[in-house]
Order: C-alpha cells, then sequence, then structure tokens
C-alpha cells in the first residue's frame, strides 16, 4: 500500500479518458509526465500528469498583485496567510492504463476514477514495472491534451527511464517504437525525438 | 544457434524474396554471395543473398535527415524508420520431413511466407545442402566467411561437357589443375588435357612466379605426358613418356577447314582441299604443296576448276601449316593409337605444346587427335552395345582457348562442337577453359552440365554464361562481384544450387598432402607410396 507521503491530492473531476486532482498543498504538484494512480472500485487507475494549474479557489475572483511593500515572494504568502486557502492547485492525468490483480492493462480502464479517490505517486518499483510495455504511448499520443503531446510524451519516457535499470535503452526502445507509430508525422516525431535526449 | 537477420516482407519465386533487416543487424556486415536460410510455415527455404540495399519508411526521412551524428538518434531510426534491405533467392527446400530427407534439398517451388524469419545458414545447413566430402564427392573450396567444405559430385560431373570461364588471371589454370585432381581422383573418368601453355603436366606457375606441381608430379602412376616440342620439355626437365609427330597423311581437309579463319583462307580455297584430297588421295597434303608454277599445275587447277588465286591462298596456308616442326612427311608412330592405350590403361595423358603455343597448332593437333579418338570411341561405344562388352572408359577432354574451337562459325563442323552436343552419349565429354565465352556457340554453352566461372566483366560473356539459369539477374550482380582471385561462383549439374567458393588452396606443401590423402581411399597404397617419395 502506498505511503501517506506519496499522496498528492485528491480527485474532483473524473472521466473515461481523464481525472482531474486537486493537491492537498499549494504548489505541492507531481511532475509533469509523471505517473500517478488512484483507487477506482477494485482496480488501480493509473494516469500521466499531463496539465496542471494553480489558480484562485471561486472562478470569479481572480488573485490581486499585493507585493509591492514586500521585501521577497514569501513575505506575501506570511503576511496574507488566507492566500495558501484561497489558491488551489490542480493537476490533470491522462488515463492511460489499470492493474486488476497482478496484471497491468495499458489501456483504458472499463469505468473512470472516482471523485475524492486519492491520487498517489507511483514508486520507482512500479514505474519500471509499468515501463515493461509501451503501448501505453498510443494513448499519449493519440489524446487532445491542454498540451501537445509532444512535451507530454518525451516528458513521461524522460521521468519513466529514471527508474529503468538501462534508461539509454529503454528510451531508444520508445524513440523505435514512436518511429513506428508516427512514421506518417515525421515532424512531430522529430519534435519528440530531440526532446529525448 | 541461428544469427537472425530479419524477416521476409515481400517477393516471389520468379525475382527472389526481400527481406527486411533487423535493427540489430548492420547491413555493412552483409555479403553478396552469402546462405541463408528462411523458416518457413511449412517448409525450410535455402538460399542466397544477391542484393543490398537500404529503405526508408517516408522519403522524408532520406530528404531531410535527423541528426544522425547524435547516437541516441541514429540507434533510434536504425530498422524502424531507416532499414537495410536483402534481397535473396531462394534455391532449395530443406525441410525436416521424411520425404526431403531421403531425397535430399529440393528445388524451390513456392516462397517462404510473409514475415518468415531470416537467419544466416549455419555450417551445418551448408554441409546438408553440398555433402561431405567421401569417395564421389571432392573438395573445391569454402563459402564465402565459412569454413565449411564445398564438394563436387565428380562421377557426375564427368557425365556432361563442363566448362570453367574467367578473365585472365583470375584462377582458371589453377581451378582447372584441382578438378583434374578432383576427376582423377574420384570420377573414374580419364582426361586427355591439351595443354597449351605447358600448366598441368609437370610443373606450372603461380602469379608470383613460384612453380607449383602439376599432377604428373602429383600422381605420377596415373599420368603420362606426351609432347610435341621434345626439346622444350628436356629444357623444363619434364619426364615425357611420349614424343607426338603428326604425317602429312594425317591431316584431313576437315582439319584445314576448321583453320579457315586462323590460316586467313577463302572460302573457295576451303572447297578446294577436299577437290584436291580427291584428286590426290591420303597424300594430299605433300603433293599439293609440291606442286610448282607450271603448266602441269596449270592444267591440275583447271580440271578440278580452282582459281589461281585461290590456289595460291591455299599454298600459302598449307605452307604454314607444314612448316609446324612436329609435321613430319612421315609419322614414326601413330599418336593416336598411343594416347588410346595409355587412355585404357586408365593413365590420364596431357599433351604438352611447348613452344608451339602458336593457335594454329593447338588447333590443329586438338582437333586432328580429338577426331580420331571419338571415332574410335564412338565405335568401340557402339560395339559394346550391339555386343554388351564393356564399354570404354569415359574421357574427358580438356580444351583451352575454347572460343577458337566453338564458335558460332565452326561449332556446327569442329569434333568438339559435336562432342559438346552429343557425345556424352558415347561417354566422351568436354572440359572447356576459355576467357571469352561469348565467342562460344550458344548451343554448345547449352549443353554443358556444370559451369564454373571466375570473374567476368565483360556485359556479353556475363550473358553468355550465365543464359539459361533460372535467377540470372542476381546471379549477374555475384558473379561481376567476385574477387579478382580465387573465388568462383559454380552451377548448374554438379551443384544443387549455385555458389560461390573460395577455391581451395594449391602450391604449398600442405595442400599438395591434402590431394594425395584425399584420393588415399581409392589410391590406397600407390597414394601412400607417392607420399613416402614425395616426402621423405
Amino acid at each position: 500500500m502506498a505511503e501517506l507521503s506519496d499522496r498528492v491530492g485528491e480527485i474532483i473531476e473524473a472521466s473515461t479518458a481523464s481525472f482531474v486532482a486537486q493537491c492537498y498543498e499549494l504548489y505541492q504538484l507531481p511532475p509533469l509526465g509523471s505517473l500517478v494512480k488512484t483507487k477506482g472500485g477494485e482496480l488501480d487507475i493509473y494516469g500521466i500528469v499531463c496539465h496542471a494549474t494553480t489558480g484562485s479557489l471561486e472562478p470569479g475572483r481572480r488573485p490581486i498583485a499585493r507585493g509591492k511593500d514586500e521585501e521577497s515572494e514569501e513575505a506575501i504568502y506570511q503576511s496574507s496567510p488566507q492566500l495558501s486557502k484561497l489558491l488551489r492547485s490542480e493537476f490533470s492525468a491522462l488515463v492511460v492504463g489499470y492493474r486488476k490483480g497482478e496484471s497491468i492493462c495499458q489501456y483504458l480502464p472499463p469505468g473512470p476514477a472516482r471523485i475524492h479517490g486519492f491520487v498517489y505517486r507511483c514508486p520507482p518499483d512500479e514505474v519500471k514495472e509499468f515501463g515493461r510495455s509501451l503501448a501505453f504511448l498510443n494513448i499519449l499520443v493519440g489524446a487532445h491534451l491542454p498540451v501537445s503531446a509532444d512535451e507530454i510524451v518525451p516528458a513521461a519516457l524522460r521521468l519513466m527511464s529514471q527508474m529503468q535499470d538501462d534508461p539509454r535503452a529503454f528510451l531508444v526502445a520508445a524513440g523505435k517504437e514512436l518511429t513506428v507509430m508516427l512514421s506518417g508525422q515525421y515532424h512531430q516525431l522529430r519534435a519528440i525525438l530531440g526532446r529525448l535526449k | 544457434m541461428t544469427d537472425r537477420l530479419g524477416i521476409v516482407v515481400s517477393g516471389s519465386l520468379e525475382s527472389g524474396v526481400e527481406v527486411k533487416l533487423d535493427g540489430t543487424v548492420s547491413v555493412e556486415d552483409m555479403a553478396v554471395g552469402r546462405y541463408v536460410t528462411i523458416e518457413g510455415q511449412k517448409q525450410r527455404f535455402f538460399g542466397m543473398i544477391t542484393d543490398i540495399g537500404l529503405g526508408a519508411i517516408d522519403p522524408r526521412f532520406t530528404l531531410t535527415p535527423l541528426d544522425i551524428s547524435d547516437p541516441f538518434i541514429a540507434e533510434v531510426l536504425c530498422g524502424t524508420s531507416t532499414y537495410g534491405t536483402l534481397h535473396v533467392l531462394p534455391m532449395l527446400t530443406i525441410s525436416g520431413n521424411v520425404a526431403s530427407l531421403i531425397e535430399g534439398p529440393q528445388p524451390v517451388k513456392t516462397v517462404p511466407t510473409h514475415f518468415s524469419a531470416v537467419n544466416l545458414a549455419s555450417q551445418r545447413d551448408v554441409e546438408l545442402v553440398f555433402g561431405g566430402e567421401d569417395e564421389k564427392r571432392f573438395y573445391v573450396g569454402t563459402p564465402l566467411d565459412m569454413e565449411t567444405k564445398i564438394c563436387l559430385d565428380l562421377p557426375e560431373l564427368v557425365k556432361r561437357s563442363n566448362g570453367i570461364f574467367g578473365k585472365s588471371g583470375t584462377g582458371k589454370t589453377f581451378l582447372t589443375r584441382i578438378l583434374l585432381i578432383g576427376m582423377l581422383q574420384k570420377s573414374a573418368a580419364v582426361n586427355l588435357i591439351f595443354d597449351m601453355h605447358n600448366e598441368y603436366g609437370w610443373a606450372g606457375t603461380s602469379e608470383g612466379g613460384k612453380s607449383v606441381k602439376a599432377l604428373k608430379q602429383l600422381f605420377p602412376s596415373k599420368v603420362a605426358v606426351f609432347t610435341l616440342d621434345e626439346e622444350s620439355s628436356r629444357r623444363r626437365k619434364v619426364s615425357t613418356d611420349f614424343v607426338v609427330r603428326i604425317g602429312y597423311d594425317e591431316i584431313e581437309p576437315e582439319d584445314m577447314a576448321l583453320l579457315r579463319q586462323t590460316l586467313n583462307l577463302t572460302e573457295p580455297a576451303v572447297e578446294a582441299i577436299y577437290q584436291l584430297r580427291r584428286r590426290f588421295g591420303k597424300n594430299w597434303l605433300q603433293q599439293a604443296s609440291n606442286l610448282t608454277d607450271s603448266d602441269e599445275t596449270s592444267q591440275i587447277l583447271n580440271d578440278l576448276n580452282i582459281h589461281e588465286s585461290t590456289f595460291q591462298n591455299l599454298k600459302r596456308g598449307l605452307a604454314t601449316v607444314s612448316r609446324l616442326p612436329f609435321i613430319e612427311p612421315q609419322a614414326p608412330d601413330n599418336a593416336v593409337k598411343r594416347i588410346l592405350e595409355y587412355l585404357d590403361r586408365g593413365i590420364n595423358v596431357v599433351l604438352e605444346f611447348g613452344r608451339y603455343t602458336d593457335i594454329t597448332a593447338y588447333i590443329l593437333v586438338a582437333n586432328l587427335l580429338t577426331r580420331r579418338i571419338h571415332a574410335q570411341y564412338r565405335e568401340r561405344m557402339e560395339k559394346s552395345m550391339g555386343e554388351d562388352a564393356a564399354k570404354p572408359m569415359p574421357l574427358v577432354i580438356t580444351i583451352e582457348e575454347a572460343h577458337r574451337f566453338l564458335n558460332p562459325e565452326i561449332a556446327g563442323r569442329t569434333i568438339f562442337g559435336t562432342i559438346a552436343r552429343e557425345m556424352r552419349k558415347y561417354n566422351v565429354t568436354l572440359l572447356v577453359i576459355d576467357q571469352r565465352p561469348s565467342g562460344i556457340d550458344a548451343e554448345v554453352m547449352s549443353q554443358m552440365g556444370t559451369k564454373v566461372t571466375c570473374l567476368l566483366d565483360n556485359e556479353r560473356d556475363i550473358d553468355s554464361v550465365l543464359a539459361g539459369v533460372s535467377g540470372k539477374g542476381a546471379l549477374k550482380s555475384v558473379l561481376s562481384r567476385l574477387e579478382s582471385k580465387q573465388q568462383a561462383l559454380i552451377f548448374g549439374h554438379a551443384v544443387p544450387m549455385p555458389v560461390v567458393i573460395r577455391i581451395r588452396e594449391y602450391g604449398s606443401p600442405q595442400s599438395y598432402r591434402e590431394f594425395l590423402t584425399a584420393g588415399k581411399a581409392e589410391g590406397g597404397k600407390q597414394a601412400e607410396k607417392d607420399i613416402e617419395e614425395l616426402w621423405g
């Protein structure tokens, strides 16, 4: 079972293909491209962080500049302690697979994650296990994301490669997979490979 | 353990299959002429690489290349978006089922399915196809980059006429010498070799000017050296068995007809020879040469309807022939009879030409002797058919500069043309050595059982050697890329599929010993004795 310290947030919006989670602490966001998971009934649903925002709790009320008389950014938060409660950090994750029992499936789960489901960062061992198959790349490349897949794919692969025994071999294998997948989209492939290094 | 190369992606039986190389295999490690096996669903195929290429899934990869200087990018692209391709010509099926175990490798009649795995052929596969050395098979060389022995089935080989081709200096003579040794040991045939450059009898020279032992030195009891030029042989310290002399009366009009080109005779002059033969009988040559410019001569010419200029033309030709030193008014002994005596005893005869390397002498003598030997063989063979007597021993006649005998103009008339076409039935076959195969009559070429060819680079020569072979286009690229020495392409009757070999070594003491021990099974004690004598 994942430890409490790995918990990064709680789901506030969920659909079949993605979920949005709010962080418990302001700015405590998981890195772009990192692998997170949440419980969805009997299944562990995996997602890759593909977008994050920090903004006002109330949609109609925009933050205002406060630091004119302050010496540092930190001082702003210190002099207005309510800020950390009025602002929130959110991230969205693209669902890339799920675990049922011992096996990991890299395709969409039967149903979406649950609201208020806890979201955890995956521990290194689990990332490594997930990286054994590269089928998830297909979901990642084909998804309509607020951030271009050209950014998400390399970010996710770079992070995942760090957990592997041979990061370079992992990246080469992923690169080959992408080359096949994007054989018709030369420019996209070029952009992704350029960011993989 | 097999070395996987890639997968079959397309192709046809006619043109061969296209193989996409795996990313892990470097296209630079491949070589044309190498053997591969293809694991089809139901059969195993044995084939040869005939072309190597580069491919890219998208032309943009080649037009605006990614940064290949980055090893990461290079590694990613290799085998995926850019890849190597092989063109493989499947030749045989070597599946492991019962039928094929009994019958051996079969010619292909289909192609492997899509995505069949392609592996480098293992030593075992190659052995399965070409067989090991035994009492019938003779080791001639190894495939490229392999240690397996490629063996020729010699009894099969000598059943048909064969050809050895290649540009000058590519090792034809060495190859011929090796094949002759093979025949001598394993084929139960005798050889008659018209040795224009004195390379096969006693000693030959290698490219570096070093002297190498030839047949008589290696197999003294099985080889007799005949010479046309006693003096030259003596100077070269060759122990000869017989000195060939040819009498005027032995030369027939047909022999002269063949020399038409070399003697520059006109067509009417050749006609005139026949008329003179009719007039003067057996001794026509001497009598015709003796005709002087007299009224009597004019009368004879008039009678025979021979024009004066034709006669002059003929006379010049006759003079050239009678100037040949080995031609005498009366020959002391019958060369044909002696040659046949030796051949009947199973002794191979090498006829050295000494200094008379002139093509006129070669054509004249080779034709003259062969025609008579051929007649004898024919007679005996017919007799054996009728009376159930023993058939004459199979005879292989080796000729050099074959395009001079077998060019389309005279192939129909020379005895060699006849032998090449039909003499298999009479137990006589040819071993043709030539550097200009395009000069040989197409009909003769098509009748050759096995062709061994070293490097050829003339388009017409290549075409004529490969005429009628399946997969010609592919073999063409193999042939023109042979190394200029010690490599040869063998195809035809005696091998199950075309094969490129590195010719086995010849010339070192070790190689002689190997040749001698290979024949030990049959030669028995004699070979052992020979070894004793040679190496003490």
